[in-house]
């Protein structure tokens, strides 16, 4: 048995086992219920926490036993170590549903809200995507977005004071070009300048917080806008009727709905047209894609500015989709969060598109097991806690706890062509 | 042959370049050139800027330089206020040299900052001779600083984890659990129960740090400590065999190893070493500026402390005129708010402009026609990522 899945056989045994043996006896035995839409009538699933906890500490003990007797790769195991993951989040909220004096909560809106709150760290991933493929680091997607939400909201609340569906979609494209010319930026120092990538990245970042601080105490604050009217709600129109999950799933802002969109065209643009080689071959070998013709300086250029352009698209999210208005570092660190999920998705469309929704699923966990007020005795668990959750799950993952990421093999190294 | 007036225009500039060319070799100022101009760029561009929001740019910088300035109470002022970010340019700095990039300063004076806020309200400090009791302090900010380092060093040298994004979330998460330290009434962890505003106690008198100016804010110790934290940044890395490992380590991982050091513990040890330049930042604020810990007084202390560093070129003695520099501006920016009504905000947009024209030095030498002169530090700035 080699190290590696001896340390794997460790890890799930012992979480087995301490829930087995740990956790199960000291639950309190009530019974919970879990809801699947809003009350009342709501369609729910009454069940005993320790029911969850004991199936859960079964399978981790199962998963420790099969990995210590056969081989890696069998299918297998691989599936039932899958398994084990995923049953971390009915776990978990088996687990604090106990711990909290609520007795049942909705799991469809929190999926919805998962789901939502993932919106820019998907962009923002994508945004990742197309500027690294290509082999720039970029490290400025947060300035990018913050940019483009002051920007976007400055031209709002300036326009049409913050109303008017009209300016608010103008609004929203200034945003979109903000991203692009803060990309634009980054491309132009990196490539033109071979300015080191990352202090590329950082100094947009700084240069974006000032910018929009300026335009918020100058401009902003200024004109008496503090608040406007972001974009509708709206639901898709067959889909939404579905009972149940149609309300919850398939009714929601335009911008959230677009967020997919992206995503399978990033995917179908990268990976099934020629453009989307040639950015790739740009960013694992430059050279041998330059002596294939391909201007490897043009499509840096353009596949930045298109991340920029996405990137905005996350900016408008912020400023004018969940609410309208513009605050001090209004992104909060959503454009790091989204890099981190890119390198766990491995630099793929959908990879870094389900880590995206998995770093949301911990933003929304953690307001939901804050609503739920979970406390451990009588220790009542702080909302810092909640709120830090989702940087601790990001850094976690980007510790490799779930395997090394290697990243285009070009990156970070400023091409030069040869003449 | 040319005609009279193009012959003497060409020998006028001719010598005008010769006397340049020699001022500033005999003053070797060539390397200062690059963020001097970088400035000059800076502040025309934040003139045109508040220009255009309708304020007199001239009005507006002449009361940011009498606000920086302007009296003995004012420059004092502005020494205390680049007296921290001394620290948090040199945890840049510092981690750089190896190629690594701590964007953690902001968490790790956070940690540092609180740790020699608890120390310093330990019940027997106050018994302590004074000379001990600060000693304890500063060096409770040094082991929070380095601990809070160390970790982005451990992840990257263990699992390959980049630390620009371990640093970041370790800034976040360092933000929460000292925001709730300090605030927690229910239980009590580091809360001042007695004041209104979230802080914690105030630190034994014996344990400050002395004061030399009595200004607002007071410049006191700290800056001897921090600027002795520079001197001992630059002679570690310029004159020890750690310091020839860490730049080893930062032009080519893979030559040090093959060279037989141990690359990892190189990594770890910088990390935590500039972790801990900016834990005494955190520290010295607590026993010298405040006398107790309120999370409020860090904002943004550790991010310009990255602006600063780079403004610098990474050079540990050029991190003090920066910061000096750097410092005083945010000190002017009120009386130029107040003034000219304008916000502080711009003097951010400069700051990050200077930044922007420092990393991308060729545009400052395009339009100022400077010529390219590589200094030690310079060239980590170009290029690849490093280790």
């Amino acid at each position: 048995m080699s190290r590696g899945s001896r340390r794997s056989a460790a890890l799930f045994g012992g979480v087995g086992v301490l829930l087995l043996a740990g956790l199960l006896p000291n639950l309190s035995g009530e019974r919970k219920t879990i809801s699947f839409d809003r009350p009342p009538d709501e369609p729910n699933f009454g069940f005993d926490p320790a029911v969850v906890v004991g199936i859960v500490g079964a399978l981790f003990v199962v998963v420790a036993v099969l990995t210590a007797l056969l081989p890696r790769s069998a299918s297998l195991v691989r599936w039932l170590r899958l398994a084990a993951g995923v049953s971390v989040i009915p776990l978990l909220l088996a687990v604090s549903l106990d711990l909290s004096p609520s007795s049942s909560t909705n799991v469809v809106n929190l999926l919805n809200e998962s789901l939502v709150l993932s919106t820019p760290l998907v962009l923002g991933a994508m945004t990742g995507l197309w500027s690294e493929r290509s082999g720039i680091i970029n490290i400025g997607i947060e300035g990018m977005m913050l940019s483009a939400a002051g920007v976007g909201f400055t031209a709002y609340a300036v326009l049409g004071g913050a109303q008017g569906t009209g300016w608010l979609v103008l609004s929203i494209l200034i945003a979109v070009i903000m991203g692009a010319l803060a990309a634009l930026l980054l491309a132009v120092l990196a490539i033109r300048f071979s300015v080191n990538q990352i202090v590329a990245g950082v100094a947009i970042n700084l240069f974006a917080l000032g910018l929009t601080g300026f335009l918020r105490s100058q401009v902003i604050v200024g004109r008496g806008v503090s608040i406007g009217t972001p974009t509708a709600d709206f639901g898709l129109p067959i889909l939404s009727s579905i009972p149940v999950v149609g309300d919850q799933l398939f009714r929601g802002k335009p911008i959230y709905f677009l967020t997919y969109a992206v995503v399978v065209a990033t995917w179908f643009v990268m990976y099934r047209t020629p453009w989307g080689l040639r950015v790739r071959a740009a960013g694992e070998n430059p050279h041998a894609a330059e002596t294939l013709g391909v201007d490897v300086i043009r499509i840096r250029y353009q596949s930045v500015i298109l991340g920029g352009l996405i990137a905005g698209l996350a900016g408008a999210w912020f400023s004018m989709e969940t609410q309208a208005r513009f605050e001090d570092n209004m992104t909060n660190a959503a454009g790091f969060i989204a890099l981190a999920a890119l390198i766990f998705g491995k630099w793929t469309p959908w990879g870094a598109a389900a880590g995206a929704v998995l770093f949301g699923f911990a933003r929304a966990l953690g307001s939901r097991l804050q609503i739920l007020n979970v406390s451990i005795g009588d220790f009542e668990i702080p909302s810092e806690f909640f709120q830090s959750l989702p940087f601790i799950v990001t850094i976690v993952v980007v510790a490799g706890a779930l395997g090394r990421a290697v990243p285009p093999a070009a990156e970070g190294r400023p091409f030069h062509p040869s003449k | 042959m040319t005609s009279d007036p193009d012959n003497l225009n060409q020998r006028i500039d001719r010598a005008g370049g010769r006397v340049r060319a020699a001022v500033l070799e005999t003053f070797r100022l060539q390397p200062l050139l690059i963020p001097f101009y970088a400035l000059v760029l800076a502040v025309l561009i934040g003139g045109v800027l508040i220009a255009l929001v309708g304020v007199n740019p001239f009005e507006a910088y002449w009361a940011l330089l009498r606000g920086m300035f302007g009296n003995g109470d004012r420059l004092a002022g502005s020494i205390a206020r680049s007296v921290p970010f001394i620290g948090s340019a040199l945890a840049l700095a510092f981690a750089f040299r190896a190629g690594l990039f701590n964007i953690g300063a902001e968490g790790q004076l956070l940690v540092g900052g609180v740790l020699a806020a608890w120390v310093g309200t330990w019940a027997w400090i106050a018994d302590v001779p004074g000379f001990f009791a600060v000693v304890l302090m500063v060096l409770a900010g040094l082991m929070g600083g380095a601990f809070w380092g160390g970790i982005p060093g451990v992840l990257r040298a263990k699992t390959g984890a980049h630390e620009v994004i371990s640093t970041i979330m370790l800034n976040s998460i360092a933000l929460f659990f000292i925001r709730w330290m300090v605030n927690s009434r229910n239980p009590v962890v580091l809360r001042d129960v007695a004041s209104t505003v979230p802080r914690t106690e105030p630190v034994a008198d014996n344990a400050l740090l002395p004061k030399i100016v009595d200004s607002s804010p007071p410049v006191h110790f700290g800056l001897f400590l921090l600027i002795g934290a520079s001197v001992l940044a630059a002679f570690i890395l310029n004159r020890t065999i750690f310091g020839f490992e860490v730049a080893t380590v930062g032009a080519n991982a893979d030559a040090a190893t093959y060279a037989g050091m141990n690359v990892n513990r190189v990594i770890i040890v910088v990390m935590a070493v500039s972790g801990s330049f900016a834990g005494l930042s955190g520290a010295s604020e607590v026993a010298g500026t405040a006398g107790f810990f309120q999370p409020g007084f860090f904002l943004a202390m550790g991010f310009d402390g990255i602006a600063i560093a780079l403004l610098a070129r990474v050079n540990p003695y050029a991190i003090i005129p920066a910061a000096l520099l750097w410092g005083s501006m945010l000190n002017g920016a009120s009386l130029m708010q107040q003034e000219a009504d304008v916000s502080v905000d711009v003097v951010r947009i400069i700051q990050a402009l200077v930044l922007l024209f420092v990393a991308a030095d060729a545009i400052v030498r395009y339009v100022f026609r400077v010529k390219v002169v590589e200094d030690t530090y310079g060239s980590v700035l170009r290029g690849s990522s490093g280790a």
